[in-house]
């Protein structure tokens, strides 16, 4: 059953990686480097929506907060993203939108997953040397969230206010910026990137 | 629905599919499956790499302290390769695989070598794409491995669940993503 899932739920996202064009590493370069923010709104309203969702589920007993996993904080989170944005920035792809393009049909896709695999590889190798530097030592409570989830595994940063309430105000808030931030900033001149509509 | 969808419909259609994946499973992450690959082709060299443990807590153990950590976590997925973590990821191409064939955006011939933001910058240079391609990746999985997630588990799956971890990576991520971008593709080249 759990398999089951796995294909169902992975075939999904992959699918929704293409249409939203996150496979797209024009359009996560030209995020980058603001001229073209649809998929930063994308991004923004997906997670404030989810994370209401969530929330609001969680609260009302239709999903269960033991299916939450929420990583730890450490330096190495600091470190690790600024890595992990130098080769966004650079050529486009993260982990997952770099799979969702080989089923794309994109070879560069092809170099960066091969790139990401001895990436991984050398951190294997590496990962007792970083822990030596005290770089995956917790900070900030560890497992934290802002939100009080239900799940006693994690700390609350803010216990005092119902989870569901700082998460809804969290993501509408996330959801208004993406409503507002300007799809193309600067220019209203230029040509619209391959693959998407005139109308759009 | 043809073609890239939308700003708000793609945002819908993207909670949609984390949402799910939480309600049913648990949030959606990618990066690790990079280790559990490199994991399998390393036990396929060298059979010894994972053992079973009855001392641990998975029952499965490795000499490498990456794969050992947890309670050998990572070993016993290295060792079993039809587990819901993996096969999720290998289902990711095929679902891509399915937009692309059911009328989602097309990528043209060349831009299925590069971008053409690169192309514009660069001119038509396939070796020169792959080279930089590979090394992105390689920076990308390290600095997922270390940071302990990528952009599916850390940053959406993360803020998500409003977990101070998921801030911390999105911030500095965008930083030099942002940094990077402009700096090797510029503002203005290509599209004004």
């Amino acid at each position: 059953m759990e398999i089951v899932l796995a294909i169902f739920l992975g075939t999904l996202f992959g699918f929704v990686l293409h249409r939203v064009g996150a496979s797209n590493p024009e359009n996560i370069i030209n995020m980058l480097r603001l001229t073209d923010l649809h998929l930063m709104k994308t991004i923004l309203f997906a997670i404030g929506l989810s994370s209401s969702v969530l929330f609001l589920g969680m609260a009302v007993g239709l999903i269960d907060p033991g299916h939450l996993s929420v990583k730890g904080s450490f330096n190495g989170v600091l470190l690790g993203g600024a890595l992990l944005g130098l080769g966004l920035g650079s050529v486009g792809y993260c982990p997952g939108t770099g799979l969702a393009a080989m089923g794309d049909g994109r070879r560069d896709a092809v170099a960066f997953v091969f790139g990401g695999l001895a990436g991984a590889f050398a951190y294997m190798l590496t990962y007792p040397a970083a822990k030596a530097t005290g770089l995956l030592d917790p900070i900030a409570g560890g497992k934290s969230t802002l939100a009080a989830t239900g799940n006693e595994s994690y700390v609350a940063l803010v216990p005092g206010v119902p989870g569901w309430m700082l998460a809804l105000g969290i993501g509408i808030l996330l959801m208004g910026i993406a409503w507002v931030l300007p799809g193309r900033p600067g220019s209203g001149s230029r040509p619209l990137p391959h693959g998407v509509p005139a109308n759009f | 629905m043809t073609g890239q969808l939308d700003w708000l419909r793609g945002g819908i259609a993207l909670a949609f599919a984390f949402l799910i994946a939480v309600w049913l499973v648990k949030p959606i992450g990618v990066s690790t499956q990079f280790v559990i690959a490199d994991g399998m082709a390393w036990d396929l060299v060298n059979p010894s790499l994972v053992v079973e443990d009855p001392e641990t807590k998975t029952g499965y153990n490795s000499d490498n302290a990456y794969l050992a950590k947890s309670g050998g976590k990572y070993a016993k997925n290295v060792a079993n390769p039809i587990n819901y973590s993996f096969i999720f990821v290998l289902a990711m191409v095929f679902g891509a695989w399915l937009s692309r064939m059911t009328r989602g955006p097309q990528p043209s011939k060349a831009d299925r070598v590069a971008p053409r933001v690169w192309r514009n910058r660069f001119g038509d240079r396939p070796m020169a794409r792959y080279a930089l391609a590979f090394a992105g990746g390689f920076l990308v999985l390290y600095g997922a491995r270390l940071a302990g997630g990528c952009t599916s588990g850390h940053m959406m799956s993360g803020m998500m669940q409003t977990s101070v971890s998921g801030y911390l990576f999105a911030m500095t991520t965008f930083a030099t993503g942002i940094a990077a971008a402009l700096t090797l593709y510029r503002r203005g080249d290509g599209h004004r």
